[in-house]
């Protein structure tokens, strides 16, 4: 793609990051004794290190690229999935709902249901969890080789097993400690190796003023108002207007309520590390550190996707087709012999995902080059050990230890989360090539997620703070709220798009959506409705547990948990102080 | 806030910054003045002054273990 040669002194900085990131598996494996220490860090991590980890296992390669992607595609409006989005998320799920994961003593998402409901909702939560931790990382892994391949040529394969091995090596030895070390090691990285390309970017276009002033013209030129890039809220009130194809309404429900609160809530991938802190105000204090910097993560990986649209490409530094059918820097998709790839009205597709790669093969010299490459690696890397991590105790605890061997010995559990990681790291790169085979299995994961989380959440919320909620309700709940996902999807078809896995497999039955985001938004808003109201309805008619059991699993029959930290350090006072600079961003950039 | 189980993190973190930010420091001062080197960065000497942060803050991460550790 482009004319990215990398010099020793790059392989030198991928090669000290390497060494380090094993190293800090080599130097945990003499505490790991227990499959306690192995899945659950011992409960012994300080807040500050869980907090970090908890963003890190997050800001894997859809976070980094696909922001970037987003930002490149929608503009500013990319940060509601940060200051509406994750941030509230965050918040609730570490003032409300951490009392009753680390207080109950669960040592996954998938036990706190079984401890709170029954059997069969753990049974059910604990498989589709386990299914799309694999893929999600192995589909990760593919779109890691896919991009080195382009941006430098490598090979695939060989960069995926790399990449697979190295964290296969570090979270067989180290277990979660060893990925929550290396989280935070990967997060200061790629803090390191992107805000220089955002800084020199914005130096170049000159400053947030002259950015605005250049996406003016790409903003009338797509049809809509000057601002329309710049401004977050001002378009949302008519789906039409904005380049998201959203109305506020399907954006605050779908995607700040329903979607987020589904993943920041009930991912056992984030809630893990929170479940990993040394007490229970840590615990607690946990999203809310993390808050901190992921309100400012638009500035690190949106911005590079904005600016990418406003750059002049060099000469020579890609063929001159893609050139001139890409916007900015971003050139359009090709097909394997060169020819530029048009969509039905004859437009270039742009390749929105290399956005961000090539704004860093476009500002970064040789050293820092390796840097950023360096980081792009780490995010690709934090997210698999996030996946790994919770994929091995999840398999040990929830499926292995509950259905095929009960009483083992706690050796012989950690010897399985050992086994699992290597299970977990195989199946990824099988899915991988999988994913490699079938260009559409992103888009069916993606389906998958909206399927599976935005029902869970009513599930929990439920759960959490309505004593009555009974097993049966939550297990047909999260059925019913699936079906009725998939079945929302099979009517409905976003603008431009053809039958099948976008949608309308049953016939397209509902008005057109302006976008696939409006599209996915309102399917997550249906499927966690029906889920609320069906669990609502089954437990009405099914016997309730009585209270005795349920203390420290619902907020009516929990002690509200003491603060014994000082005052600043308290999750409420973090939660106002995130929640007001959350608000003050949403209002600048209004 | 010695941070988890028997290791703390801040060590390896601290390690790993200071000698990306050295090798990096160094490698900028080495191409410094080279012509062309450094357009794609608008002609600032990224590598020097980047490699100069990093190298602080790691040191900011090891410097307060060592002057507390016996």
């Amino acid at each position: 793609m482009t004319d990215v040669r990398l010099a020793w002194i790059d392989y030198v900085l991928m090669a000290i990051y390497f060494a380090f990131v094993i190293g800090i598996g080599v130097a945990l494996k003499r505490f790991m004794r227990s499959s306690t220490d192995y899945f659950l860090s011992g409960r012994a991590i300080p807040a500050w290190v869980a907090g970090l980890a908890f963003i890190s296992a997050n800001l894997g390669a859809q976070e980094v690229i696909g922001m970037g992607a987003s930002g490149a595609k929608y503009g500013i409006a990319t940060s509601h999935f940060y200051w509406v989005g994750a941030i509230p998320a965050m918040v609730f799920v570490g003032v409300f709902m951490m009392p009753f994961y680390y207080g109950s003593r669960a040592r996954s998402v998938p036990e706190y249901l079984k401890l709170r409901f029954d059997e069969k909702t753990r049974a059910l939560n604990a498989v589709s969890f386990a299914v799309m931790t694999v893929f999600s990382s192995g589909v990760s892994l593919y779109a890691m080789g896919k991009l080195f391949k382009l941006l430098l040529g490598w090979n695939e394969d060989a960069s995926m097993l790399a990449a697979a091995g190295i964290v296969l090596a570090y979270i067989f030895l180290g277990g979660l400690t060893s990925a929550i070390y290396n989280e935070v090691l990967q997060f200061f990285l790629i803090v390191f190796g992107f805000l220089p390309l955002v800084l020199l970017g914005l130096k170049d276009v000159g400053g947030w003023d002259g950015l605005q002033a250049r996406l003016m013209t790409h903003s009338v030129a797509q049809g809509y108002a000057p601002t329309a890039y710049t401004q977050s809220w001002a378009f949302m009130g008519d789906a039409t207007r904005n380049p998201v194809g959203v109305e506020w309404f399907g954006l605050a429900m779908g995607l700040g309520f329903v979607l987020s609160f589904g993943y920041w809530c009930t991912d056992f991938l984030v809630v893990q590390r929170a479940m990993a802190a040394d007490s229970m105000t840590a615990a607690r204090r946990t999203p809310l550190i993390a808050a901190i910097p992921k309100m400012l993560f638009p500035f690190l990986v949106i911005l590079p996707g904005m600016i990418a649209l406003t750059v002049e490409p060099r000469p020579m530094a890609m063929p001159p087709a893609m050139a001139t059918a890409g916007v900015g820097i971003i050139p359009a998709k090709t097909t394997e012999a060169g020819a530029v790839i048009r969509d039905t009205t004859g437009r270039p597709v742009i390749d929105y995902d290399l956005a961000t790669p090539t704004m860093l093969a476009h500002y970064l010299p040789a050293g820092l080059l390796g840097l950023g490459l360096t980081a792009l690696l780490a995010s690709f890397m934090s997210g698999m050990a996030g996946n790994v991590t919770a994929f091995n105790t999840v398999w040990t605890y929830d499926i292995y230890q509950s259905y095929f061997k009960r009483d083992a010995s706690d050796a012989h559990y950690l010897w399985m989360g050992r086994a699992a990681t290597v299970g977990g790291i195989a199946l990824s790169v099988a899915t991988a090539y999988v994913a490699a085979a079938f260009n559409n299995i992103m888009d069916v994961l993606q389906l998958v997620f909206a399927f599976v989380n935005a029902p869970l959440f009513a599930t929990f919320l439920l759960g959490m703070f309505w004593k009555r909620a009974t097993g049966h309700g939550a297990f047909w709940g999260l059925v019913a709220g699936t079906l009725a996902a998939a079945l929302h999807h099979g009517l409905s078809l976003p603008e431009g798009a053809t039958v099948g896995i976008k949608g309308g497999f049953f016939g397209v039955v509902l008005p057109l959506y302006r976008s696939e985001l409006a599209q996915t938004f309102w399917t997550a808003i249906v499927a966690w409705t029906v889920c609320f109201i069906v669990t609502i309805a089954i437990s009405l008619v099914t016997r309730p547990r009585p209270d005795e059991e349920l203390t420290g699993l619902v907020y009516a029959l929990t002690p509200k948990p003491t603060e014994e930290a000082t005052f600043w350090q308290r999750p409420g006072v973090l939660a106002v102080v995130v929640l007001t600079a959350t608000l003050l961003l949403n209002l600048i950039f209004f | 806030m010695s941070g988890g189980i028997g290791l703390d993190i801040r060590i390896p973190i601290g390690a790993m910054f200071v000698s990306m930010g050295l090798i990096l420091a160094g490698y900028g001062w080495l191409t410094n003045g080279i012509p062309g080197f450094y357009d794609k960065s608008l002609g600032i000497n990224i590598n020097l002054w980047w490699g100069l942060a990093m190298t602080l803050f790691g040191g900011a991460l090891l410097v307060p273990r060592w002057t507390k550790s016996p």
